[in-house]
């Protein structure tokens, strides 16, 4: 194996092993700040050595084992070791030079390793820490993204995110956060608390914010995806977490079609069909047919999953079904009765019922939604094509004031000059 | 662990109605049976506090609480329990017995 391929299956073994090694650290050790840095030590140990050494035969226990010696010479170096340490210290001081597999006998069964990822996720989007210390401890406790990395994702100073990080586990540990899958009780609430954090990181990788960032962030639409691919292992009879990725899947699909090669957003009309992701879409179709044949009452995620399932299987604009696509906001309106929901319904009313009828719907959100670009941006549109002109211009104009994504702002100016 | 459960009132809010102390008490009655139960007290309204600052060689006596706000401390408990999640389900369950927002922190 070239040096380059080590670097690559490193990277790797990295994205795959990463959140099973913090979290069996972090139930062997009980600290979330020992399992971080010992799981860091161990991939720059890694990086360091593998390719001079070659690619060990089980990359994931010889991470596994390196990482809880860093772990145990770190505690020995504190003085802060207690009998389960002293255990754990044993166990391994046995077992790391024999041969076999070491990581299946450490680990216990598959489903051990799957709850102990479990634990380290609603851990890190427990509700006692703030939104914004939740989506940076998921990323880089779960995620395995760097500091720097997640400063840039965020567009804050490297220092700033570290401390965010840093005082999100102190908490953790001052408050008392357990390490552990909630209750069956309050499980509902808190996957949904989870997926709340991924939708966040998602969205903001989809239409990212900040004039000097891309458009896209498909580093964090990518992470998102990953992040919900894995609770979906891990709770695989959750309709929600099922609807959640195919909403992203289906939403990614469309990636290469969304912005233009001069960097302006292009509307669903006017995106170039051939070029969305047909295995994407085709996972995500599985993923709400699977929902759909589940015959529960759909939640919010299934139900834009299914809006974006109608749009996806259109081969044209014109062949769109928006019969049901405003029947399936109908639906998300009793779920989910937030003014965001109603403007966007009110865009496929548009196009079902035209654009007199739509604007109605659309200025009776007015005191809710007057802060909100898209409800500008929408409200331009619909007087554009009922000829009111003059009207159509002083809302993109509004809407181009409030728009933070620099492709949609671009194709905000296009249309106010076409007016 | 144990915690501090702050009861966190406005100064419009006045002291629990008659059916807010029945529902605490039987609240009170279970964290006891559940062993849960440390302590719990309501306090005077703050304008019966005073402050005494004897850091100096004369201890000086002043009126009012030491921290003019809206909000104020009503009353507390203090509970045992095993872990944050245990403690906010118990919260949750005071705050609704209480009519109050609860704040919990835990006690060192």
């Amino acid at each position: 194996m070239s040096t380059v391929d080590i670097r690559a299956a490193t990277a790797q073994v990295h994205r795959a092993e990463w959140a099973r090694i913090v979290a069996s650290l972090t139930k062997r050790f009980g600290d979330l700040d020992v399992a971080e840095e010992a799981a860091a030590e161990a991939f720059a140990v890694a990086v360091e050595r593998w390719p001079a050494d070659g690619l060990p035969p089980n990359p994931g226990a010889w991470l596994t084992t390196a990482a809880n010696r860093k772990a145990i010479d770190r505690l020995r170096r504190e003085g802060k070791r207690d009998e389960k340490q002293v255990a754990a210290e044993r166990l391994y001081g046995e077992r790391h030079d024999q041969d076999g597999d070491p990581y299946a006998d450490l680990f216990g069964t598959a489903d051990d390793i799957e709850d102990e990822r479990l634990r380290l996720i609603f851990t890190c989007c427990h509700p006692a820490l703030a939104m914004e210390s939740r989506v940076a401890l998921t990323l880089r406790m779960v995620g395995g993204l760097t500091v720097p990395e997640i400063a840039r994702a965020f567009l804050v100073q490297e220092t700033a995110m570290a401390r965010r990080i840093t005082r999100a586990k102190a908490k953790i540990k001052a408050a008392g956060i357990p390490y552990r899958v909630p209750s069956a009780q309050d499980l509902p609430v808190r996957v949904s608390g989870v997926l709340a954090v991924l939708f966040l990181v998602f969205n903001e990788g989809y239409l990212a914010t900040g004039s000097a960032s891309d458009p896209v962030r498909r580093d964090l639409t990518g992470e998102a995806i990953r992040l919900t691919r894995l609770i979906r292992d891990l709770l695989p009879d959750d309709g929600e977490v099922a609807g959640l990725l195919a909403l992203m899947l289906l939403t990614e699909a469309r990636h290469a079609a969304r912005v233009s090669a001069d960097g302006e957003l292009v509307p669903l009309d006017e995106q170039d069909r051939g070029a969305w992701d047909a295995q994407l879409v085709a996972e995500g179709h599985a993923l709400v047919r699977e929902r759909l044949a589940a015959g529960a009452a759909p939640g919010r995620y299934q139900l834009l999953a299914a809006i974006n399932a109608v749009h996806t299987s259109a081969r044209e604009m014109r062949d769109t079904d928006w019969s049901q696509v405003v029947a399936l906001y109908d639906q998300l309106v009793r779920v989910d009765p937030s003014p965001v929901v109603a403007l966007n319904r009110a865009v496929a009313v548009a196009e079902l019922s035209g654009a007199q009828a739509a604007l109605a719907e659309v200025d009776a959100l007015e005191e809710q939604l007057a802060g909100y670009h898209a409800y500008h941006a929408v409200r331009a549109d619909l007087r554009r094509r009922l000829g009111l002109d003059e009207a159509s211009r002083a809302a993109y104009d509004r809407a181009i004031e409030l728009a933070g994504n620099t492709a949609e702002t671009a194709f905000l100016v296009r249309r106010r000059d076409q007016v | 662990m144990q915690v501090l459960v702050s009861v966190i009132a406005d100064d419009t809010v006045r002291l629990a109605t008659p059916d807010e102390m029945t529902a605490i008490d039987a609240f009170n009655g279970r964290l006891k049976a559940d062993g849960h139960w440390v302590f719990a007290a309501g306090l005077a309204e703050p304008g019966a506090s005073t402050v005494v600052d004897h850091r100096g060689p004369e201890p000086i006596v002043t009126d009012g609480p030491f921290l003019e706000s809206k909000e104020y401390l009503a009353g507390f408990w203090i509970i045992e329990a095993p872990d944050l999640d245990a403690a906010l389900e118990l919260a949750a369950e005071g705050s609704r017995h209480c009519n109050r927002r609860l704040e919990v922190r835990p006690i060192l």
